[in-house]
């Protein structure tokens, strides 16, 4: 470890590595082989799983984990009844996978497992995994859009009230600030879920580098840095559901466009 | 920064299982569990909603089960207070009626024992009158020695006796 840390890489943990060798699956030509990052999202989901799962005894009177599945499920019923309406009610399938495969990816990805050997990997610190999330939010909205409305969806990019002069410069920035989204809502959770995990590891190579280079610096340096970490640590917990809930806030909020344009 | 640095190598494979595990969660967990889950608990909230409804119901039952007794208290009461007013008045009636019979009866009597004391008196008085005659002419003889026959004495007391 001492002759590590000097080379502390505070990127290394969201390294893609193929497991198993798997390395040269291909799918068309693309290359699927089955990662760290892979086998995280396994996990997400056995886990999502499990915890649905525990949850569908079906009880008149609900003990604690169906009472837990079903303040989820609540949860985002009343997140879309509040945003989209009653005709929210058919995306709670979608945004109930959506929250909860966000939120258990970056809680897991938090979990302090490397104590006991294993790397964890957080699925959502990659723009890729955001990114398709992004675009499958932003394809829906589109698909309902215009499904429901037509060509008159582009009224949504026209507010009410607009001075008919305005009306083509409106036009231009609301469509740019439309086709930003899926950006802004891919990057939001891929940025938050990196920098948090690149400041806990910065400052864990500062309370290992503080504790190698002395019992001075070690007090100096490295209990402060422990503290930060612990508060850092509340923090990423925190944004882990933060994040995951502005991301099923917003698809909702996209999602109300689409279904009641204004 | 590996996200982009292994961006063309890997991008693919995270789609792909992102695709794959998303799927399974969206087509699973989403479309399959989470209905079940919110139809127990609209089933709860329905169930709750009924269990309200029902006491709702029989509290109105009961309510008006009060209402209807009191109301055939009331009409039951009434007709007690009217036959006890009939009955009242028959007894009223009847002992009138008795009243009557008895005062009637009694009359008769007093009548009759008026006549025999009438009577009485007549013949006590007759008898008086007789006696008053015989003494009269007895005391005449003594003291005078006069001889009155009975018929002038008899005459005499008759006088004096009826003025």
């Amino acid at each position: 470890m001492a002759a590590e840390q000097a080379t502390v890489d505070p990127m290394h943990q969201f390294t893609i590595e193929p497991m198993f060798g798997t390395d040269h699956w291909a799918l068309a030509g693309h290359n699927i082989a089955f990662t760290n990052s892979a086998l995280w999202m396994a996990i997400v989901t056995v886990a999502l799983w499990v915890f649905v799962a525990g949850g569908m005894k079906r009880q008149l009177v609900p003990g604690r984990w169906q009472m837990a599945v079903e303040g989820f499920t609540g949860f985002i019923d009343g997140l879309l009844a509040a945003n989209v309406g009653p005709a929210g009610k058919k995306y709670v399938p979608y945004i109930f996978s959506l929250f909860m495969f966000i939120l258990f990816s970056n809680v897991l990805g938090l979990l302090p497992l490397a104590l006991f050997g294993a790397h964890p990997f957080t699925v959502t610190s990659h723009f890729t995994a955001t990114g398709v999330l992004a675009v499958m939010s932003f394809a829906i909205v589109l698909v309902v859009g215009f499904f429901k409305h037509k060509l008159h969806f582009f009224s949504l990019f026209v507010p009410h009230g607009t001075p008919v002069v305005m009306i083509p410069l409106i036009f231009v920035i609301e469509l740019v600030s439309f086709l930003v989204r899926p950006f802004s809502l891919g990057l939001r959770l891929f940025v938050a879920m990196m920098a948090g995990h690149v400041l806990l590891e910065v400052l864990s190579s500062f309370v290992i580098g503080g504790i190698n280079a002395g019992p001075g610096f070690g007090l100096l340096v490295s209990v402060p840095s422990f503290a930060l970490m612990v508060a850092i640590q509340a923090l990423e917990i925190l944004v882990a559901g933060i994040q995951a809930y502005v991301f099923a806030l917003l698809t909702s909020l996209y999602l109300n466009d689409a279904e009641n344009l204004h | 920064m590996p996200q982009i640095a292994q961006l063309a190598e890997t991008y693919s494979s995270q789609i792909f299982w992102l695709l794959v595990f998303f799927g399974f969660t969206f087509l699973v967990i989403g479309r399959g569990m989470v209905p079940k889950v919110m139809a127990t608990v609209s089933a709860r909230e329905a169930q709750v909603a009924g269990d309200l409804a029902a006491a709702e119901a029989a509290r109105a039952a009961a309510d008006s089960a009060e209402a209807q007794w009191q109301a055939s208290l009331a009409s039951q009461r009434a007709e007690a207070q009217a036959l006890i007013a009939k009955a009242k008045a028959e007894a009223a009636k009847a002992s009138e009626a008795r009243l009557a019979k008895a005062a009637s009866a009694t009359e008769a009597r007093i009548a009759e024992a008026e006549g025999q004391i009438a009577k009485a008196r007549a013949s006590a008085l007759a008898e008086i009158e007789a006696v008053a005659a015989e003494a009269a002419g007895d005391i005449a003889t003594k003291l005078a020695g006069l001889s009155i026959d009975a018929g002038a004495a008899r005459a005499a007391v008759k006088e004096v006796l009826h003025g």
